[in-house]
Order: structure tokens, then sequence, then C-alpha cells
């Protein structure tokens, strides 16, 4: 190792990229959960309607740290 | 928690049997060479559907007034679909129709990923891209025809691509998006969302279980068997949740396919 390396890596980097991508929607899931639990606790009688809607918020969050997933396989 | 040292893994020769991406493309085993040639997915989607459509079969056929045990639960499932996802997204007159769509959908893609942990088995039959791909392709028909139906095509797509109530200068952005949007992004997002979900827990069980033979049976090590065992207890735990993620993919699947049906309906306001 020369004395211009100062970081070496080995192995797929692709990894790293994977953990960056799930930074987004961690932060996504813990914010509409978070929301979701406060308005059932205001009203309890919406509950369910709320929790329908939270899965499909959830669902269209989940994909962006899916695609990361993917892309590990992809690229 | 227990790292390895380098040691011990040059006395054990071989690393773990860690799990790949060649587990969901293994080779054919029967009719080899044909465009019908069968490998070990298929193979358990054909299994999967012969159970779904035995456990199916034979329910309905025994079915009373008076509902047996078995069949209490079998229709617990149908209208857990029925009510909690189709009815209540879509409402009951829109809904009947599509009800059994919902269902089929809901019920194959619970079973196939219920594949996934079932021993012997191993494999989500939805973990490859093609059969999450079959289901959202069969929405994105249903929702344009169902869009065509209730409105016509021309109503339908100024509904979609010029939604309403937007000053105009922002349809050059917006309509390209919601093209895309209409045409790709719902169809694949569905896709990708089940298969992914499929492939990423396969693999975590997989890494885990390799890891506990690993360290419990190559590696003669009493310290690092310990180790073993809680990537044992750990690839146990994982298959429970696994089992959590294959009903909740399946219900998502479901509630997001009745979701975009529900939008090609003309808005009332």
């Amino acid at each position: 190792m020369d004395i211009i390396t100062l970081a070496e890596v080995t192995g797929s980097i692709s990894v790293l990229g994977y953990g960056l991508a799930a930074v987004g929607p961690g932060i996504g899931l813990g914010i509409v959960v978070g929301k979701t639990l406060e308005s059932m606790a205001r009203q309890p009688e919406m509950a369910s309607k709320l929790q329908t809607v939270m899965f499909i918020g959830l669902a269209l969050i989940e994909v962006l740290g899916l695609l990361g997933f993917v892309s590990l396989f992809v690229v | 928690m227990v790292q390895p040292s380098g040691a011990v893994l040059v006395a054990a020769e071989n690393g773990p049997e860690l799990p790949s991406i060649r587990d969901f493309l293994p080779d054919p085993i029967l009719f080899q060479g044909t465009p019908f040639a069968i490998n070990r997915i298929i193979f358990v989607r054909l299994l999967a559907m012969v159970i779904i459509l035995l456990v199916l079969g034979i329910t309905a056929s025994r079915a009373k007034l008076i509902p047996s045990r078995w069949q209490g639960a079998v229709e617990w499932v149908l209208d857990f679909v029925r009510d909690s996802v189709v009815y209540q997204v879509m409402g009951e007159l829109r809904g009947r129709r599509y009800v059994p769509m919902i269902t089929t959908i809901f019920l194959t893609v619970l079973v196939f990923n219920l594949c996934g942990v079932i021993p012997g088995m191993n494999i989500a039959a939805t973990a490859t891209i093609t059969m999450p791909l079959v289901f959202a392709l069969w929405t994105l028909a249903q929702y344009l025809v169902t869009g065509i139906r209730e409105q016509g095509l021309w109503p339908y797509l100024k509904q979609e691509l010029f939604p309403a109530g937007v000053p105009w200068p922002l349809y050059i952005i917006l309509t390209p998006i919601q093209f895309l949007e209409l045409l790709v992004i719902k169809p694949v997002s569905l896709t990708i969302r089940l298969f992914a979900n499929m492939v990423a827990g396969h693999l975590l069980v997989a890494v885990s279980l390799a890891f506990a033979q690993y360290y419990i049976i190559v590696v003669s090590n009493k310290w690092l068997a310990l180790a073993g065992v809680s990537w044992f207890g750990l690839g146990f735990a994982l298959t429970a949740f696994e089992m959590f993620v294959a009903a909740l993919q399946a219900y998502i699947f479901a509630i997001l396919s009745t979701v975009y049906i529900n939008q090609s309906f003309p808005e009332e306001d």
C-alpha cells in the first residue's frame, strides 16, 4: 500500500450504496408510522381506516429502499 | 458478536456456504432445452398451485350451512379480503366486480410467499421477477380497462394526464410524470416490492443459517459454537419474521391493486 492510498475497500461497494439508500426511506417510514399512531391515539374510531392508508403509504416508501437493494444485484 | 480470528478461518479451510443470486437461477430439472423447462422454483409454483386448488376445492365441495372449524378459517380469509381490502377501499357497489380478482391475487401471493419458509421448498415462489410481473400486468390491464369502461378513453386519459385544478404551465412537467406513473411506475413498483422483499428475506434467513452451520459444525471450537447457536436463534427469529412479511406483502399487493383500480373510476365531486 503506497502513501497516496488513504483508505481501501475490498468487496462490493454497492453494499455501502444500499446502506445510503436505506436512510431516506427509513426516515420516511418513521414519520408515517409515528404520525399514524398519533392520529390513532387522537381518534381511535378512525383507526382501521388510518391503518389502511398507512399501509399504502408504507408500500410506496418501501419501494425506494428496495430499489437500492435491487440495484445491488443489477449493477 | 464473536469475530472469527484469522487462524480459525484458515483452519476451517472453506468458509460458510453463503447464499448468492445463483439460488434464484437454478438449473432446469425437467424438459431441458424446451420452452417448458421446469426448474426448482417453477416446480415449487406448480406444487403451491395444486395445494391452493386442493384446499379451496375440497373446502368448497364440503361447505355446510353450519361451518366446521376449518371452513370457518377459510371463510375468515375470504371475508378479510372482501371486507377489509376491497370494500373498505372501493365500497360495495364498485368493489363487487373485483372481489374474485383481488382474492385470487391475495391468496396466490400469500401461499407463494409462504413457500419460502416451508422446509423442503425453502424458496418463495414469488422470488423471481416473472411471477410478480404477471400479477402487476394483470392489475395494469384491469385498471386501464376499468378506466376506459367507466369513463371512456379520452375522459379517462384527461383525468389521469391532466389533473384538474392545476395551473396550465405545470402540465408541461406534470403530464410526462403522470404518463410514466400510469404505464410504468405503478406496475414496476408493485413487481419490485414483492420480488425484492422475497429475495431479501431468503438471503437473510440463508445467511444466518449458513453461519450457524459454519460455526457449529465446520469450526471445531466450542466458544465459536456459542456464536453459532446465536446465529441459529437469529435464523429462527428471521424465519418467523419472514412469515409475517409474507402475509404483509400479500396484503399490500392486494390493497395497492385495489387502490389503483379505484383510481380509474371517475372522481366524484
